[in-house]
């Protein structure tokens, strides 16, 4: 039993908080936000440098072999500092298909470039009908000679307007979907490209017969089901992590306003009627965080596949109440201040919500989990 | 990070678990599964049983029978117990009384008490709350006047658990009226209950049953070898017991006890032909409750393995393990009521007889009165609103 961060995962938390410190405060973060890709080339860089791009990326590739244990600390950072930038997109869902599942010549022409920075990946399944049963797919895959034709409609692919390659679900059979690699550039594929509430950059994709070849084919053939399961448990457990960082800075932000907002000719802070809610968001954020470290802990691929989603979907049910509670209260205890776009809170409140409902609500999750239980 | 028990701990669960499952005698067991009030004997029975083990005690020094487990093993242990379902061990005397007198106590003291608390020998009380002084505990009135060798008590105690049992209660007493601060001017005392002027009249609870008393002291002479430290300084001493370390506040081991009896039970009771287990409202409740004891149960870790590396007790933050863990003790036992029903109607009072009880499933008849005698986890040993007080204060510097 041992809840801390090892060495080498405090330390990169703290570079990554110092960069953030440094380079994508509130302001510079505002910036970037309202710039023409909404994301920073910059920062992007700076991840590679540091490694974090390659951190759960194997050895071999070019990458630090770590798990979401390692990636715990990096997106609590994150979350703290609300970083939009396409991380989650490409390290912990493009690359993860590649990683586990990629033939050779993908893992060698993809791991490597993920980690050094000169490659942006995103994953489009969801559809329309689909909400959040991952098993539902539409897109219809014709072979020809060349390969497969694919046509579809991808809804609100996170990261897709940054992504040099797709990892793209298409109903295969009536048995299974499969994924396939795609160039985002590829003839035929239209990303209609938006701000999300969170104010990161994701997009609709449109497939009109969009050719692949062979070699496309990421993982085994009507198998995609079982391999997107294990990347989405993987990358909700690092939403989890996220989402214990934008809480602790909605807490802090919160607090401070309590212990500084004069009414009555006293700090509102004295107000039990005030503390004690104040006390709940703070339980909360703890309760969360030991939910993301069960999340974390389960989500590398060793773990057994049942154990895992029970443990994800418990930690996600978690984690969704806990992104309404303290980003609703820590607006109202903010009151109109918390209103306003100029607090950063408000901004933690935009990250939260959507977080709840990130790879399932907990309607989802509860669905989930009881089906296990 | 890592959040697995190591092999030498799970081997020492795997102990007591196994001692529990072989010691445990089935008609306590079965006793504390049904919600059935338990005699007097049945504690200090199941006391004894641990004495003799050596497990009765495991936070005390050696020397007066503690067994040298660390605050995991001791964590385990009383999980275990929860889990297994053995009468509660009542803390009066081990957890409470002793370590003040391990502390403060003189050696005569130690000698004189320790021995037959271990053994089981003297079942103890605490008389701290006053009928004005509940949560605001320091406006106690309670007043011991010095007369010679002994003190002169009058006034009154109440919700004092189990005074009924009772051989002694300690008590907060006020020996000088006229000090400035109120908190100043407390005593601590140690009562043989059997002291003339002392009378006992039961609190009978809304589940019908009597648990806690009033206290009342009319005249009663104390020896002044039972004061306890020094006159006037009984607020450190309470502060003291206050901030003494419980691995357990949370209840996680019984919690999971209640969550599986209420999983077992959920799937027996029936709604439109199908077990109430698959209905989507009832299953999402309890499915809340599992996933909150388990961030509890991880949470609880949290505290250890910190207390384990600081070698220090926790911080004030650990008053949301009570907080928490009373909330789901208290969704449990409100879920186990739901799930019964219209057939939740007849009453059974805990302490009736078992005569009275042929006619109606006296399981089933319990589960109201338990919902209702479990209203006091959030309102007991400072109530959840004095817990957020607590965190407020001293985490969060409000």
């Amino acid at each position: 039993m041992d809840f801390e961060y090892s060495e080498e995962q405090q330390l990169l938390a703290d570079s990554v908080q110092r960069f953030i410190q440094k380079d994508y405060d509130f302001e510079a973060r505002k910036k970037i936000v309202a710039s023409e890709t909404g994301s920073s080339e910059n920062a992007w860089r700076t991840f590679a440098e540091m490694g974090l791009l390659g951190l759960p990326i194997p050895q071999d590739h070019g990458g630090f072999g770590g798990g979401a244990l390692d990636l715990m600390a990096v997106m609590e950072a994150f979350g703290e500092g609300l970083v939009v930038e396409p991380y989650l997109a490409t390290v912990g869902l493009g690359a993860q298909f590649i990683a586990r599942a990629g033939s050779k010549a993908q893992r060698k022409t993809i791991l490597p470039a993920v980690a050094e920075g000169r490659m942006k990946l995103a994953f489009a399944h969801t559809e329309s009908k689909a909400r959040y049963n991952l098993a539902q797919v539409e897109t219809t895959v014709t072979p020809n000679e060349g390969g497969w034709l694919l046509s579809g409609e991808k809804r609100v692919v996170l990261g897709a307007p940054l992504a040099d390659k797709l990892v793209v679900s298409a109903a295969t059979s009536k048995r299974g979907f499969s994924l396939f690699l795609v160039d985002r550039g590829a003839p035929g594929v239209e990303v209609k490209a938006y701000r999300t509430f969170d104010e990161m950059r994701a997009g609709d994709v449109a497939l009109e017969n969009v050719q692949v070849d062979k070699k496309a084919l990421v993982g085994k053939k009507n198998a995609g089901l079982a391999l997107v399961d294990e990347v989405v448990d993987f990358a909700t457990a690092l939403v989890c992590a996220e989402a214990v960082g934008v809480i602790k800075s909605a807490n802090e932000s919160t607090l401070e306003y309590l212990k500084t907002r004069k009414q009555f000719g006293v700090t509102i802070g004295t107000f039990q009627a005030l503390q004690h809610r104040m006390v709940d968001m703070f339980i909360t954020g703890e309760q969360a965080r030991s939910m993301a470290c069960l999340a974390a802990s389960k989500a590398d691929v060793a773990a057994d596949a049942d154990d895992r989603r029970r443990a994800i979907s418990a930690a996600k049910i978690k984690i969704a109440d806990a992104c309404r509670h303290v980003s609703q209260e820590s607006i109202q205890l903010h009151g109109g201040m918390g209103m306003t776009e100029e607090m950063k809170v408000s901004h933690a409140f935009r990250r939260l919500t959507m977080i709840a409902q990130q790879f399932g609500d907990a309607d989802h999750h509860l669905e989930r989990f009881a089906a296990l239980a | 990070m890592d959040l697995s028990y190591s092999p030498e701990e799970l081997a020492f669960r795997d102990e007591v678990r196994g001692w529990l499952k072989d010691n445990l005698p089935e008609d306590l067991r079965r006793k504390v599964a049904e919600y059935e009030e338990l005699s007097r004997d049945d504690l200090l029975r199941w006391h004894r049983i641990l004495a003799k083990k050596g497990w009765v005690a495991p936070s005390w020094p050696k020397e007066w029978g503690g067994n040298g487990w660390n605050v995991v093993q001791r964590y385990l242990f009383e999980e275990e117990c929860g889990y297994a379902g053995t009468p509660p061990l009542i803390p009066f005397g081990l957890s409470m009384c002793a370590p003040v007198l391990l502390k403060f106590g003189s050696e005569e003291q130690k000698k004189r008490f320790l021995p037959r608390i271990y053994n089981g020998d003297d079942f103890w009380c605490q008389g701290y709350s006053e009928p004005g002084s509940g949560s605001d505990l320091a406006s106690l009135k309670t007043k011991a006047v010095r007369q010679g060798d002994h003190y002169l008590v009058n006034g009154q105690k109440t919700w004092t658990t189990l005074a009924h049992y009772a051989d002694w209660i300690f008590c907060l007493v006020r020996t000088d009226s006229e000090s400035a601060k109120r908190q100043e001017g407390i005593s601590f005392l140690l009562f043989d209950m059997k002291t003339p002027g002392i009378t006992v009249r039961p609190l009978v609870l809304l589940d019908g049953g009597h648990e806690v008393n009033e206290v009342f002291f009319d005249d009663v002479k104390v020896p002044v070898e039972n004061l306890v430290y020094e006159e006037g300084k009984g607020w450190t001493v309470a502060k003291y017991l206050l901030g003494h370390e419980r691995m357990n506040t949370g209840r996680i081991g019984g919690s999971k006890r209640e969550l599986a009896k209420l999983k077992e039970f959920a799937a027996a009771q029936s709604k439109n032909g199908r077990p109430l287990i698959e209905d989507a409202r009832f299953r999402d409740r309890l499915s809340r409750v599992e996933v909150e004891l388990m961030a509890l149960e991880i949470t609880n870790l949290r505290f250890l393995d910190q207390m384990r590396r600081s070698g220090n007790p926790p911080g004030a933050d650990v008053s949301m393990l009570k907080i928490k863990g009373t909330e789901i003790q208290q969704s449990l036992s409100e879920l186990m009521l739901q799930a019964v029903g219209p057939l939740a109607q007849p009453f059974r009072p805990v302490d009736a007889p078992v005569a009275a009880r042929d006619d109606f499933d006296p399981f089933v008849a319990s589960l109201a009165p338990r919902y209702g005698n479990m209203r006091k986890t959030t309102i007991y040993a400072g109530s959840n609103e004095i817990q957020r007080n607590i965190i407020s204060k001293m985490t969060l510097g409000l």
